[in-house]
């Protein structure tokens, strides 16, 4: 989010709460999210597709929405108007050919029968899935659905072949296809929060949603871009809350703009700052000493906390004006003295999101497993599997891998330290602990940003080069 | 409701915030207030992590690429306070100023490779003391620029100043144009008035900012420039770029018939009063009893179609002879030490304007000087 769009998402909440009739409120969150993800989308040379994600992306909410619907359940007339206002969303932004609005929204959208068509055939899939597909199976289907199209939109490879497609289709030149192009806000989040309510709708933990919440859950406008992820129990709390909420209540705004407040003094003050001279792939080649890399690593890692953390305040902050209760992402993480602490601590709604669908069923499967493997080795897997997916998760490729694997290593070795030396460090003296708390901090602070080297670099053999260039060996490109 | 549990630990009232909101507003209105009565950007400028935390420029900041960790910025103070000469500690060493304009300043040249660099590697000594050259040129046409750069670099002491004009500099009319001199009116008009300049005072592009302007909030401009040049020495520590060197296009070689230069179209227009001989008179004065050695700068002589006529895409034959005929004659009668080296460096070393010169070129103008130095 840039500086207008905060202003603008704070005078629609200015709005909201003065003078919005309480009833209203639900709804108005779920249509301004429902348009607010095209304002948000930025421009993408493939044509038409600055439009198209955004409608793709309410598609998927909607289906995903219908195919986690407990089965014998049907649509009442509230989700019927849902549907409909969303539609009616996607038909008017589709006028953007014909008017030109004020605000312009959306960049040209495909002419109106191509948006009628492509609803009509998705409506209809999903009609057919759901009535002749077993609730299961639907689920199933749903779930490596949205895993396969994660896949192609975060694989490089695939996302250009996708880009290629589209251009194809779209009649441009098929030579410039890049995967950049497939610029999808907020897929990473979307994606995540659908597996989320389809695997809890497996487990049977999902509430009984209406559309329109579901569709504010996935789609709330604050959160949407970079989170944080919400849990949907959660999530519908606040949402349902809403009627009751005492707009105005001082306490709340005073809570929700400082945290706006400081969200964006730590994301357009000091990591817009940092970013000057955190590390990247052109800073690494121009470095002239081992400091001026180690000084890049620090500042790319510093201003990956402040934009992030700061981003997620705002979002916090948003959402209190809104009253939608986000959860927190981060807590003080380069300040802890583990690995293990520092991922309870960093980007902690996905931690917890991938602890929760990953490391838990996976290490269960195991434990049931006969003969069941030593402890170790399911802590290791489950644990390299849970990073390795946070870490492909950013992108499928292979500096990502390693970046997972790096701290799937660190977890595990943290974790066979503290099993080794639990009793030993019982008997420590507190000054003594002391000294091993620090020791940990600067420990895990180091391999921490140590680890930044695979995020921060494109390539494999550039992030190989700046990791010897940190410890003072010239292996080509870089001090 | 669940959740919100630790929204009412602490007691925040509608008064709080309106309290919160007057007391906002009324810091807004005095910090600004104080800005615009105390206009601290000069002393501001004063204060800079180059010297201290990162090392010195060696130029002035000047450029907009962001790529090139460098800007433009109209604060002299916080120019000068980001030079290498600011952080000068051998008071054994004798400091010399090179003054002019982007062929000084080196633009197409890494910094090993400008004018003052190549000097300074010469290892020159001056009254038995080691010689240590300073680079204070700037990318723009204006030895008016020059005299209010050349008048801030004096509070350095140095112990010589070379000083490299073109004609190109010199025209009267164009002496304003550059931001640099139309933001710093208040200098740049005490000059004028010291050292009775025949330059306009009251001239439309002299920036002056009204009182709204003078503010905090009129200032911000200025204020993220020396944020950004600060921030900017980092990458420079770490990196030692100041400018993107890429591809360019070569100066021409071929021109039109027309011989026009600033409206003149023959050497008997062309005289005193049209260049801006005051200007260089007032930086002899202002320079005092430091030695000044003043240097024609070398120019591209083209062999192209129309060569005949002209010398370079600048310089029109008649006007450039013209000017080497003026300048010298005014040095001799003033008693400058003036070194005409028009002709020094060979065509072939000159880059994308008819003064940028390569690396080669600069030696090559750099052993003309270090001969004369030496000498």
């Amino acid at each position: 989010m840039d500086l207008v769009q905060i202003a603008v998402m704070l005078a629609a909440a200015a709005l909201y709460v003065t003078i919005l009739p309480v009833c209203w409120r639900g709804w108005a969150l779920m249509i301004g999210s429902a348009t607010a993800i095209y304002w948000l989308q930025p421009s993408l040379a493939i044509r038409w597709l600055d439009y198209a994600l955004p409608t793709a992306t309410l598609a998927l909410a909607i289906l995903g929405w219908y195919f986690t619907l407990p089965s014998g359940v049907k649509p009442k007339l509230a989700d019927a108007a849902a549907c409909g206002i969303v539609v009616l969303i996607i038909l008017v932004l589709s006028l953007a050919r014909h008017i030109e609005f004020p605000l312009q929204l959306t960049t040209r959208p495909p002419p109106l029968e191509t948006i009628v068509i492509a609803l009509v055939v998705l409506s209809g899939l999903g009609l057919l899935f759901r009535r002749f597909l077993p609730p299961k199976a639907l689920l199933w289907a749903g779930l490596f659905g949205m895993i396969a199209l994660f896949i192609v939109v975060k694989t490089p490879v695939l996302a250009q072949e996708a880009a290629h497609l589209l251009r194809l289709n779209a009649g441009q030149d098929v030579s410039l296809a890049a995967g950049s192009e497939l610029g999808w806000l907020g897929f990473s989040y979307v994606a995540f929060r659908l597996i989320q309510t389809i695997r809890d709708r497996q487990s049977g933990i999902l509430p009984e949603l209406t559309l329109s919440e579901y569709l504010t859950f996935i789609l709330f406008a604050p959160a949407f871009a970079a989170g944080p992820i919400a849990r949907a129990e959660n999530f519908v709390d606040s949402y349902r809350a809403l009627p009751s909420l005492n707009g105005r209540d001082a306490q709340r705004l005073t809570i929700g703009l400082s945290r706006i407040a400081s969200g964006m003094f730590k994301k357009f003050v000091i990591a817009d700052s940092l970013a000057v001279f955190s590390l990247s792939h052109t800073l690494a080649e121009q470095a002239q000493t081992t400091g001026s890399l180690w000084v890049m690593l620090y500042a790319y890692g510093l201003r990956l906390y402040f934009d992030f953390s700061g981003y997620t305040d705002i979002a916090i902050g948003l959402g209190i004006l809104f009253g939608i209760l986000l959860p927190e992402n981060f807590d003080r993480p380069y300040l802890k003295n583990n690995i293990a602490a520092f991922w309870q601590s960093w980007h902690k709604s996905l931690s917890d999101w991938v602890r929760f669908y990953v490391y838990s069923p996976l290490s269960r499967a195991m434990l049931r497993r006969k003969p069941k493997p030593s402890n170790y080795v399911i802590i290791f897997i489950s644990t390299a599997a849970t990073m390795v997916i946070i870490g492909l998760w950013h992108e499928v490729a292979l500096p990502f891998l390693i970046w997972g694997l790096w701290h799937a290593g660190g977890l595990f070795v943290h974790k066979v330290w503290s099993d080794k030396t639990r009793t030993w460090y019982r008997h420590l003296t507190p000054g003594r602990k002391r000294v091993w708390t620090v020791a940990g901090v600067l420990i895990t602070l180091q391999f921490v940003m140590l680890g930044w080297v695979w995020f921060a670099m494109p390539s494999l053999n550039q992030a190989l080069a700046v990791f010897a260039g940190l410890f003072g060996v010239n292996i080509g490109g870089v001090p | 409701m669940p959740g919100w549990e630790w929204l009412t630990h602490a007691k925040y009232t509608g008064i709080f915030i309106l309290r919160v909101l007057l007391k906002a507003a009324m810091l807004f209105v005095i910090i600004n207030l104080l800005f615009a009565l105390t206009n601290p950007i000069p002393a501001l400028g004063t204060v800079s992590i180059y010297n201290l935390l990162a090392p010195g420029r060696l130029r002035l900041p000047y450029g907009e690429s962001e790529s090139s960790y460098n800007l433009s910025l109209y604060d002299l103070n916080a120019m000068f306070a980001s030079h290498t000469l600011n952080g000068r500690r051998n008071s054994d060493e004798a400091t010399v100023l090179v003054v002019g304009d982007s062929s000084v300043w080196g633009t197409l040249l890494e910094n090993a490779d400008t004018l003052a660099s190549c000097l300074d590697q010469r290892g020159l000594s001056m009254d038995g003391r080691p010689a240590r050259f300073y680079n204070v040129g700037y990318p723009t046409l204006s030895v008016t620029k020059d005299l209010l750069l050349l008048d801030r670099a004096m509070a350095y002491q140095p112990d010589m100043i070379l000083w490299l004009v073109t004609l190109e500099s010199m025209p009267r009319s164009e002496q304003l144009a550059t931001p640099l001199v139309q933001n710093n009116a208040s200098a740049m008009r005490n000059l004028i008035a010291a050292y009775g300049l025949d330059l306009d005072v009251g001239d439309l592009r002299f920036v002056d900012p009204d009182f709204i302007g003078r503010t905090m909030v009129g200032q911000r401009r200025a204020l993220a420039d020396w944020w950004r040049l600060q921030l900017y020495a980092f990458p420079w520590a770490q990196t030692g770029i100041d400018q993107v060197i890429g591809e360019y296009t070569p100066r021409s070689n071929d021109f039109d018939e027309n011989i026009s230069w600033y409206g003149f179209t023959e050497a008997g227009q062309l005289d005193d009063s049209a260049l801006v001989f005051d200007v260089l008179d007032a930086g002899m004065i202002r320079a005092g009893d430091v030695p000044v050695m003043m240097v024609n700068e070398p120019i591209f002589i083209a062999d192209g179609a129309n060569s005949d006529l002209h010398y370079n895409f600048w310089y029109p034959r008649w006007a450039y002879d013209r000017y080497r005929q003026l300048i010298s004659n005014h040095a001799g009668t003033q008693g400058w030490n003036y070194l005409d080296l028009w002709d020094a460096v060979p065509s072939s070393e000159f880059t994308d304007s008819p003064v940028h010169l390569t690396p080669e070129g600069t030696q090559v103008l750099c052993d003309q000087i270090a001969m004369v130095l030496e000498g």
